[in-house]
C-alpha cells in the first residue's frame, strides 16, 4: 500500500497528509522515536504509520504494556497465591492468560483454584465482604493510571474495616524506566512518544529529566492516528530546531500538574521499591510497594508464599521486543508457533502487546 | 490497559463519592474520589471503576469513536458517531 492509500483511511486525510509532509521536512537527520504506551503501539500498527514515515524516522515500540513487562517471578508469585486453599485471587482480565514460568492464572482456574476476573478493585472488596471465611487478594498490575485506583481501594478497605482482603502490588512507574531505556547502548532513542492516560495522572513534570539530563525530546500525545502523527511531528521539529523539551499535544486530557489527588493517593499508600521489568531487568525505584502503615492490606505480609525458582520462556524474545532491541518479526517464533490463538510469550498474549499488535495489523510484512 | 473510557455522570455522587455513570450504554457505579468537582451531566474518563479526569463532551465522543475503530471490547455495538470536523492547527492550514 502506498502512503497516499494509507492516509485515505484517516478521518481527516488532508490533515494527516499535511502532518506527514511536515514530518518529512523536519526530519533532516536520522531519528529514533519510541512509543511507550500499548494503545499507541496499536494505533501505529493498525494505521500503518510506520509505512508513511520518511526514511530518517525510525519508530520503535517500547515497554508500554503493563501485562507484558511483568516479570515471570512476579507472575509466579500471583499463581502461588491463587493456589492457597483459603484464597480467592481477583484480577483484571488481561492477566489471566499471561504465562509465568510454569503456569498461568487461567490454567490454575481450570485446575479448580479460585481465580476471578473483576472490573474494578472495588469489586474485590465486595467479594471479601461476602466471603468472610476466605482471604480475597487483588492482583494490582498497571502503571500510574491504575496505581491510584488500587491506592484508593486500600484506603476504602481500611474505612470498611475489612480484615480478609489484601493486594499484591506489582505496579510500576514509567519515568525511571525511560531513563533505563535512554541509557541502553543498543537502542539510541532521540525522542519519546509519551503515554496519554499515565500522564493524565502524573502530568509532564516527571519526564523533565529526559530533556534536561539526556537531551531527549518528549511529547505526550493522544490516541487518534492524527494525534500520534502530530506527536511525531512535534518531536521531529524539536530535533530539527535543536531543542529538547517535554511538550503536551494531548491537552484535552492532560494538564502539566497531572491529577494531584491521584498522585497524593499513590504517595500515601505506596513507597518506591525496586521492580523487575521483563527485558529491562531490575530498575530501582520503579515499583510501588505498600507502605508499612498499610501492611495489613499487603498480600506479601498476609499470605507469605515461596514460588518456585523462575525460568525464562524458551525461544521468546519478548524482553528484547519490549526494550526496542528487536522487532516482533525478528523473533523466530513470531507467526510460527506463536500466534494470538496460541501465544507463547506475554507480548503475544496481551491484545496491546507489540507482537499481538504487529501480528494483527501488519500481515507479517515489515512495516 | 492504561485507558480511560468516557462515561457520563447520571446521578449525584453519594457521601462516599460513588456516582452512577453511563459507560458504553451500561450503568455502573464509579468512584469520583479523584474528581471531587464532577457533577451530573459531566463526562469523565473512567479506568478500573474510578473517574480519572473530567473531559469535554466533544472529546468523549471522539474517544469513543476511536475505541470503536480499534475494536476495543465492549464497543462492538456502538453506532458510528457523527463527529464535527477536527480543528486544524493554524500552522498546517
Ligand atoms: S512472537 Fe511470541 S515468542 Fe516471539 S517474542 Fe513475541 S511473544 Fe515471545
Amino acid at each position: 500500500m502506498s502512503s497516499a492509500d494509507i492516509l485515505k483511511g484517516f478521518r481527516d486525510p488532508e490533515h494527516a497528509a499535511a502532518l506527514v509532509t511536515a514530518i518529512a521536512e523536519a526530519a533532516t537527520e536520522p531519528q529514533t522515536f519510541m512509543e511507550v504506551c500499548g494503545t499507541h503501539t496499536m494505533a501505529i500498527a493498525k494505521n500503518g504509520l510506520r509505512g508513511v514515515m520518511p526514511e530518517n524516522i525510525k519508530l520503535l515500540s517500547g515497554p508500554g504494556c503493563p501485562v507484558c513487562v511483568t516479570g515471570n517471578a512476579d507472575i509466579d508469585m500471583a499463581i502461588e497465591l491463587a493456589r492457597q486453599p483459603h484464597v480467592i485471587l481477583t484480577t483484571f482480565g488481561d492477566m489471566m492468560k499471561v504465562p509465568g514460568s510454569y503456569s498461568s492464572l487461567s490454567r490454575e482456574k481450570a485446575d479448580g483454584h479460585d481465580v476471578r476476573v473483576v472490573y474494578s478493585p472495588l469489586d474485590s472488596l465486595t467479594l471479601a465482604e461476602g466471603n468472610p471465611e476466605k482471604h480475597v487478594i487483588f492482583l494490582g498490575v498497571g502503571f500510574e493510571t491504575t496505581a491510584p485506583t488500587v491506592a484508593l481501594t486500600i484506603r476504602e478497605a481500611a474505612r470498611r474495616g475489612l480484615t480478609n482482603w489484601s493486594a499484591l502490588s506489582l505496579h510500576k512507574t514509567v519515568p525511571e524506566a525511560l531513563r533505563a531505556l535512554t541509557n541502553d547502548p543498543d537502542v539510541k532513542i532521540t525522542g519519546f512518544i509519551l503515554p496519554g492516560h499515565v500522564s493524565t495522572i502524573i502530568g509532564s513534570e516527571p519526564y523533565r529529566f529526559l530533556a534536561e539530563e539526556y537531551g531527549v525530546a518528549g511529547v505526550i500525545t493522544g490516541f487518534e492516528p492524527v494525534d500520534v502523527l502530530q506527536g511525531i511531528w512535534m518531536l521531529a521539529k524539536q530535533r530539527a530546531e535543536g531543542r529538547a523539551e517535554i511538550e503536551i499535544a494531548y491537552t484535552r486530557a492532560v494538564m502539566p500538574e497531572g491529577n494531584e489527588i491521584a498522585v497524593r493517593a499513590i504517595e500515601e499508600v505506596f513507597e518506591p521499591s525496586d521492580a523487575e521489568w521483563r527485558g529491562l531487568g531490575v530498575i530501582p525505584g520503579t515499583g510501588l510497594a505498600i507502605r508499612p502503615e498499610f501492611s495489613q492490606y499487603d498480600a506479601l505480609v498476609r499470605v507469605p508464599v515461596t514460588p518456585p525458582e523462575p525460568r525464562a520462556i524458551k525461544g521468546c524474545q519478548c524482553g528484547d521486543v519490549l526494550r526496542g532491541a528487536v522487532l516482533p518479526f525478528d523473533c523466530k517464533l513470531f507467526g510460527r508457533g506463536c500466534t494470538p490463538e496460541h501465544p507463547i510469550g506475554p507480548c503475544m498474549v496481551s491484545s496491546e502487546g507489540s507482537c499481538a499488535a504487529y501480528y494483527r495489523y501488519t500481515d507479517y510484512g515489515r512495516a | 490497559m492504561c485507558l480511560g473510557i468516557p462515561a457520563k455522570i447520571v446521578e449525584e455522587p453519594n457521601d462516599n463519592g460513588m456516582a452512577e455513570v453511563e459507560i458504553l450504554g451500561v450503568r455502573r457505579h464509579v468512584s469520583t474520589h479523584m474528581v471531587p468537582d464532577a457533577k451530573v451531566g459531566d463526562f469523565v474518563l473512567v479506568h478500573a471503576g474510578f473517574a480519572l479526569e473530567i473531559i469535554s463532551e466533544q472529546f468523549a465522543a471522539e474517544t469513543l469513536e476511536l475505541f470503536r475503530q480499534m475494536e476495543m471490547p465492549g464497543t462492538e455495538n456502538l453506532e458510528p458517531l457523527e463527529l464535527p470536523e477536527l480543528e486544524r492547527p493554524a500552522h498546517l492550514s
